[in-house]
């Protein structure tokens, strides 16, 4: 690594003293470019943010009247003495990689990333370079997605036998992100889809910018469960359980996350059934993805970082543990910084 | 083995209890005999023994990943499983063996017979031949600890509706001293004859806690009461010259309580006696701590200097069988006027007594004598319909257990550890200290009492207040105080603060107490003279 190494983290977040910005800096700064639109990766308060171009109407969206500059996928921008550039990160619609190079020298900010392509997000893309920051979520070798494909015909299957019971089904996925992927993904002529009002915002807003996704119904006080019957309800995973679901009588719950691969978990949740997908990389993917990028020197931001750090290490990696303030996919509560809805 | 996988699937995706007993019914009638009496076993308890050390299979299944030991080890308490972890672990399984569970089992039972080679090639070609569930729930056979989240109940229920024989009848049938390879399904469930089984015991009718005062019971007349007496139940069975002791987990207990061996002399064949086993000196007018019996629990033989030290009587509670017949179902006052009779007698060398019934008119009497309960080292009392027949299993309405209140005590949280299985991601294992001057003097353990809501907050605590890691234990901050309940204290020297408590768990967390504020180890002293 140089001397001058081109991002060091401070208490706001992490730093490019070469450019004088922050990438998804945690405390308010001047100047901060977002990798993705998740509560704790786009915070409020900075005074400029850069971003990609479909990453920016939720941030809109969410974040309200900011100062927000447009980038597109792998256009380079000058600045002070750093080039930068946004890339693929496969998260959801509009993540990016963001890569920063400062006198030769290449250092790259993963955000969140998945390596499977979801039908819904710009694919990922490996992107070389000398130093790779990145997360770890899921990095343990316990964690293994299976197909996306499998995963969907789960969810369809468990649907049908919801409809032919006569049951709603009610399935908790976030807000931003996972619930879009399941939309785009499963297969809507089985019947309605009803959707919880922080999902149907984020669908509107996805909606707002060309991105095609079924038709579906926002619950209301006013909705009738009985006026759609076979329905599936897309919710927030914390609305399940509680008094919002009560309206849907004897529904069956399923909670779409990675957590799910664990049985504990499942069963903690006590959701009937647990979907395992998830919008971060497996353990598999986690490897693969730093073998590709050629980078010596990892650095790992959240997740399991004391395990995976040595794992690295052991691989051969300079790898070390940056403090960060990011989430993740939370296990308890909402996760992705994502607030209670 | 894949109908299995299914149906522990099924039952592991439902909460709903219906669902549960319709899969088992269902699997009940179309799985292959030898599979479902297997089923039946596994539900009943009778597991297969772990039959290979868990650290070779750690070896093992990390060898098969590819994996660094450490890197295994580092998995399991997240997954908080060892079946569990190995069954993640592993690379994408062929799935293409499909014997079935009752084969799967005989390879499990036949492990201690290979060498270690022959052992470990065993496992992995059962790794590698099976899917991921069917490796789960082999890893789990293999471990011992298999539960599929089905109660004894339940499962009677599913194999009620199964055969269309009733529940009840079932329940006994399924009683006693017998594994899969001891009997058949015909035998067993089908052209059973109960009497065939000369060691075979009823199953125990279970009381459920009384909340709130006797009052609703109705009049104090249709009621007896007796102390509920800390030891052991048990059924002592003298059928054809045979003598057997079972615990209330169905547990042959026999050899561990010779001193019964001569109840053979005294008491006629064709009996059968509902009480509890209790350690009891000749002449004491209470029995010996529950501590005395324990030592007595964990042996299968037991030497002299124990016998003499912790000598075993049985309270009789209730009179089962008589002159070889059941007597179930005749009202309790009819079954206590035959056990008070046939026991009228005895010498003091036959170590049968009955569990004396108590004498009140109102209930505030009876209140009175179950504020003794504790100095008569008794739980608190037994409410028993007189004109109730013994049921079996835990049924609502007939018969209740009163006990006293429980002994409290504030104490500081100083160390946690996550938990298992359901609880596994959770910090739900804490260490309790009271104060002691400056220092904090651990003094128990507990693990249940608080709700999910409380343990995801603590949980969520006890990350950001880490001081010290000990390998899963964290050393937390010693802020919070939590109201410890106990059912009883007793001195041990093994212990730093010197006592040891029966049954503590968490009642209340005291969010309002300032840990300054907990109880002391003097307190704690004052409960030992005053209870111990």
């Amino acid at each position: 690594m140089a001397s001058n190494p081109v991002l060091t983290v401070t208490d706001k977040g992490i730093y490019c003293p070469a450019g004088d910005f922050f990438i998804d800096p945690w405390r308010p700064v001047d100047r901060a470019l977002i990798t993705h639109g998740h509560a704790d990766h786009a915070r409020a308060g900075h005074a400029r943010y850069l971003a990609t171009r479909a990453a920016a109407p939720v941030m809109r969206h969410r974040l309200g009247d900011i100062r927000l500059e447009e980038i597109e996928y792998g256009e380079v921008r000058t600045i002070g003495d750093a080039e930068v550039s946004y890339h693929p990160a496969g998260h959801v619609p509009g993540s990016a990689q963001v890569r920063v190079e400062v006198n030769g020298e290449v250092w790259v900010v993963s955000g969140d990333y998945k390596t499977e392509a979801d039908g819904l997000s710009e694919p990922f893309e490996p992107v070389r370079c000398h130093a790779f920051v990145t997360e770890c979520t899921f990095g343990l070798p316990i964690f293994k997605w299976d197909p996306q494909a499998e995963v969907i015909a789960d969810i369809n299957a468990w649907w049908a036998a919801n409809q032919a019971a006569g049951r709603v089904s009610v399935l908790g996925a976030y807000a931003l992100g996972k619930a879009q992927r399941i939309l785009a993904n499963i297969d809507a002529s089985q019947g309605p889809i009803l959707t919880h009002g922080a999902v149907e915002s984020t669908n509107d807003v996805l909606r707002g910018q060309g991105i095609a996704l079924p038709e579906t119904i926002r619950v209301t006080p006013e909705t009738k469960p009985k006026d759609h019957p076979g329905a599936l309800v897309l919710a927030t995973p914390s609305a399940l359980g509680t008094p919002w679901m009560r309206r849907f009588g004897a529904a069956s719950s399923a909670f779409a996350s990675g957590w799910m691969r664990m049985r504990g978990v499942r069963r903690r949740r006590s959701a009937d059934r647990g979907f395992v997908m998830s919008d971060h990389a497996d353990w598999d993917g986690l490897n693969a993805a730093i073998r590709e990028t050629g980078a010596e020197t990892v650095l790992v931001t959240h997740g399991y970082t004391s395990i995976f750090r040595r794992w690295l290490e052991e691989q051969g990696y300079d790898a070390r543990i940056v403090e960060t303030e990011y989430e993740g996919e939370s296990l308890e509560g909402q996760g992705e910084g994502e607030e209670a809805a | 083995m894949k109908r299995f996988a299914r149906l522990f699937t099924a039952l592991d995706q439902t909460t709903k209890t219906n669902a549960k007993v319709a899969a088992l019914a269902a699997y009940l009638q179309e799985a292959p005999e030898a599979d479902r009496l297997w089923t039946v076993a596994l539900l009943s308890g009778r597991r297969p023994k772990r039959t290979v050390t868990s650290t070779l299979l750690r070896e093992w299944a990390a060898e098969r990943a590819g994996l660094p030991l450490w890197l295994f080890e580092e998995s399991y308490p997240i997954v908080g499983d060892l079946a569990e972890t190995i069954a993640l672990i592993l690379p994408e399984g062929g799935g293409s063996d499909d014997r079935p569970l009752a084969e799967w089992i005989a390879v499990i039972q036949a492990l201690p017979k290979m060498d270690e080679v022959e052992r470990k090639a065993t496992i992995l070609a059962a790794w590698d031949g099976q899917g991921p569930v069917e490796r789960f729930v082999f890893n789990k056979l293999m471990t011992g600890g298999f539960r599929m989240g089905v109660s004894q109940k339940l499962m009677t229920r599913a194999l009620a509706q199964a055969t269309g024989i009733d529940e009840p009848d079932l329940a006994h049938r399924l009683m006693g001293d017998w594994t899969p390879q001891t009997t058949t399904w015909e035998a067993l469930i089908v052209a059973h004859d109960p009497s065939a089984d000369l060691s075979r015991p009823y199953p125990f009718y279970l009381a459920y806690q009384l909340d709130a005062g006797p009052e609703e019971l109705g009049a104090p007349e249709d009621w007896a009461a007796e102390y509920k007496w800390d030891g052991i139940r048990g059924q002592l069975v003298l059928r054809g010259g045979e003598h057997h002791v079972w615990s209330r987990g169905e547990e042959l207990m026999t050899d561990r309580f010779p001193e019964l061996a001569v109840t053979r002399d005294f008491v006629p064949p064709g009996t059968v006696i509902d009480g509890e086993l209790l350690a009891w000196e000749e002449g004491a007018d209470a029995p010996m701590s529950f501590n005395a019996l324990q030592k007595r629990i964990g042996r299968k033989t037991v030497p002299k200097a124990l016998l003499r030290d912790a000598p075993v009587v049985i309270r009789a509670y209730d009179l089962l069988e008589w002159n070889g017949e059941d007597i179930r179902a005749r009202p309790f006052d009819d079954r206590r006027a035959l056990l008070d009779a046939a026991l009228a007698d005895l010498p003091p060398e036959c170590p049968i007594r009955p569990s004396p019934l108590l004498t009140f008119e109102t209930w505030d009497a009876l209140a009175a004598l179950r504020a003794e309960s504790r100095e008569r080292q008794a739980e608190g009392v037994m409410l028993k319909r007189r004109a109730s027949p013994y049921l079996s299993g835990r049924k609502k309405g007939d018969w209740w257990k009163w006990k006293v209140d429980p002994l409290m005590i504030d104490a500081v949280m100083i160390y946690a550890q996550q938990g298992h299985g359901r609880r596994a991601n959770l910090f739900t294992d804490f260490t309790f200290a009271v104060r002691d001057g400056e220092a904090l003097v651990p003094f128990t353990k507990a693990y249940s009492g608080l709700t999910d809501a409380e343990f995801r907050k603590i949980t969520a605590w006890v990350r950001k207040n880490t001081l010290e890691r000990y390998g899963p234990v964290r050393q937390v901050k010693p802020v919070h105080v939590f109201e410890i309940a106990f059912e009883g204290i007793q001195k041990s020297p093994r212990h730093k603060s010197g006592v040891a408590l029966r049954f503590p768990r968490m009642s209340r967390w005291r969010l309002d107490k300032p840990a300054e504020e907990a109880n002391t180890l003097d307190d704690l002293k004052d409960m030992l003279a005053a209870y111990g």
